[in-house]
């Protein structure tokens, strides 16, 4: 992949704010959904789309792109967001998001939306479903490669670990796990629902090679991914750590924001803050 | 139908789960995208004839069965065909939400082959008999659920299902059994097979029991002058409908015969169609809502009413209702 330069890095930036703006104002049309776990990932997710993976918005069955999977499918908004925002498919689209009919499910699904790459929604399969691609591309000596977006509290599953064990037997060096360590789930803070702490102590003991960095921080997420594919031999998984409703003042932090979206009060507020934020990146620039 | 005679007590006797492993092993050399994926149970789900065979296209994940179904979505998804073996009580058992989210409602191309089904497990014991996975995979939308009669059947199934696209099932079991089709005998997936002629009763039955039925049958006739039609419905899912309807209309009465749980198997099924399109009395031979227990095969079909002579009492006892 080529450098980032700086110029690139603040149209990232850029990116991340329109995948939030995105985000808000699809959860505010839905009336549901989740909303700080896409805000918080809407960093990663610019980072992903805009320079790190190989892909064609315009031809999404290309059949050497880069597999980018959600495990975490409760997180789509973020997924749907990025991709209307890098060319898949018109912005406009986002507001038809838990609507009959629409391509946008509430969790995502392969066979409607081409580019989303697996169906999700259960949590603990999306890494499971990862290592089958990434051993299919080492059998055909196929060059694209695995991403797996995951949350922390899908960590809590028995499928996760079952995975995880058998990316290190088999040496896929071609996934790349990434971890929304945002701390929260549905019914409070990660550690008092069940602890998973120390995590990179875990995915080290289970013979993977372990990245950390600010997932909030573009820069250091993409120079953080550049390290971690560089590794021959070992899957690698980058702990992402994330604040929960990052960019959105009032929701940051707050794990009540998990699985709710904002009223239109709060969706003017946020889009507000969010477009003032821009305002900011542009002038910087 | 180029069936062996059925009489005769001299037929092989070998378990349907060595049709598999024969039928995957040329499976994989017809097409290589054609793979094994094995939870630590290669010998008992005949795996290691294809393990042999094809050491590249086999992987072993030991036991974790959920990630047998969703890693096989994965593979799937970038091209290949994985078979995934374990016994049909944890595959599907254990692994049901990911079979029916990975490779249903995401439509992968995933075959499940479920080992060691029904109580003729034998000692094992319940733990291990699986009488509730034709329900639970039938019910699942886009999903083809397949009941072989013999191993020579379960060869030829693993070869269609291997060479036609979609999520898919096959069942089979452990036990030796009677081979009474032939390499000349045909096989469709979704069409019915009539094995014997008969117009008092129609005995629908799926997997090892269809020999039983074509015995109950036989002894009908010869002791009761009630003659069976006998039909092989090895396709639960999607259910050959017109072949149901036909039996119904030329008989009269049905008797469904399975190794499965009488609640919402393929007799449940064939009761579905009959009751829209052509009601009929139906008698269920299978498991009645208990669970199995550790024993010869032999005695556990038995005791739990799968007999032969279990499945006559059916058939006069839907003669009797359809004459009345």
């Amino acid at each position: 992949m080529p450098t980032l330069t700086s110029q690139g890095l603040t149209e990232l930036k850029l990116k991340a704010n329109d995948v939030r703006q995105g985000i808000i104002r699809s959860l505010l049309s839905a009336g549901s959904g989740h909303s700080a776990g896409p805000l918080d990932m809407s960093d990663v997710f610019a980072a992903l789309y805009g320079h790190l993976i190989r892909h064609d918005p315009k031809d999404p069955q290309w059949p050497d792109r880069d597999r980018l999977l959600l495990s975490c499918g409760h997180i789509a908004p973020v997924r749907y967001s990025a991709m209307a925002n890098f060319g898949y498919f018109p912005v406009e689209e986002l507001l038809t998001l838990r609507k009959f009919g629409t391509r946008l499910q509430g969790h995502p699904e392969r066979v409607r939306l081409p580019g989303v790459e697996t169906t999700s929604g259960p949590l603990g399969e999306g890494l499971a479903q990862g290592v089958g691609m990434a051993y299919g591309a080492k059998l055909d000596a196929k060059q694209f490669r695995v991403w797996v977006v995951t949350s922390d509290a899908e960590h809590q599953c028995g499928l996760h670990w079952e995975a995880v064990l058998t990316g290190a037997k088999f040496h896929l060096d071609n996934l790349t796990a990434i971890v929304d360590r945002n701390f929260i789930q549905i019914d409070g803070s990660t550690e008092d629902v069940m602890p998973l702490e120390p995590l990179a102590e875990k995915y080290r003991s289970f013979n993977w090679e372990v990245f950390e960095c600010d997932g909030n921080d573009i820069a250091q997420f993409v120079e953080t991914a550049e390290r971690a594919t560089a590794v021959k031999d070992k899957p690698q998984v980058i702990i992402a750590n994330t604040v929960p409703g990052k960019g959105v003042s009032f929701m940051e932090g707050d794990y009540t924001w998990h699985g709710k979206p904002p009223n239109a009060q709060q969706a003017e507020e946020a889009l507000s803050e969010l477009a003032q934020a821009r305002q900011g990146i542009a002038a910087h620039e | 139908m180029h069936l062996l005679d059925y009489r005769a007590g001299d037929l092989k006797q070998v378990p349907t789960r060595n049709g598999f492993g024969e039928g995957l092993i040329e499976a994989g050399t017809l097409d290589r995208n054609v793979l094994g994926i094995c939870a630590d149970l290669s010998e008992s789900t005949r795996f290691e004839g294809f393990k042999k065979a094809h050491p590249d296209q086999y992987i072993e994940i030991g036991v974790s069965e959920q990630l047998l179904v969703a890693m096989a979505g994965g593979l799937a998804s970038v091209g290949k065909i994985p078979w995934i073996a374990s016994y049909a009580m944890f595959n599907p058992g254990r692994s049901w939400e990911q079979v029916r989210t990975i490779m249903a409602l995401n439509e992968t191309n995933v075959k499940i082959a479920g080992a060691h089904a029904g109580v003729s497990v034998g000692p094992d014991g319940a733990t291990h008999q699986a009488i509730e996975d034709i329900a639970i995979m039938r019910v699942i939308p886009h999903m083809t659920v397949v009941v072989p009669c013999d191993s020579v059947q379960t060869k030829k199934a693993t070869l269609a299902l291997s060479a036609r696209w979609g999520p898919a099932y096959l069942r089979f079991g452990r036990e030796k059994s009677a081979v009474f089709t032939t390499d000349e005998t045909p096989f469709e997936i979704g069409k019915a097979q009539i094995f014997r002629e008969g117009s008092d009763v129609a005995i629908v039955a799926c997997g090892i029991l269809v020999y039983n039925a074509l015995l109950a049958a036989d002894a009908l006739s010869r002791n009761d002058g009630i003659e069976c039609r006998v039909v092989n419905n090895h396709t639960v899912k999607p259910m050959d409908e017109a072949a149901i309807v036909d039996a119904a209309e030329r008989c009269g009465t049905i008797v469904t015969v399975e190794e499965h749980q009488k609640h919402a198997g393929m007799g449940s099924r064939v009761a579905e169609i009959l009751a829209q399109r052509r009601p009929v009395p139906i008698e269920f031979v299978g498991v009645e809502d208990t669970f199995g227990q550790s024993g010869d095969p032999v005695e556990l079909i038995e005791y739990y009413g799968m007999g032969v002579s279990a499945i006559e009492e059916a058939a006069r006892r839907a003669y009797a209702r359809k004459s009345k």
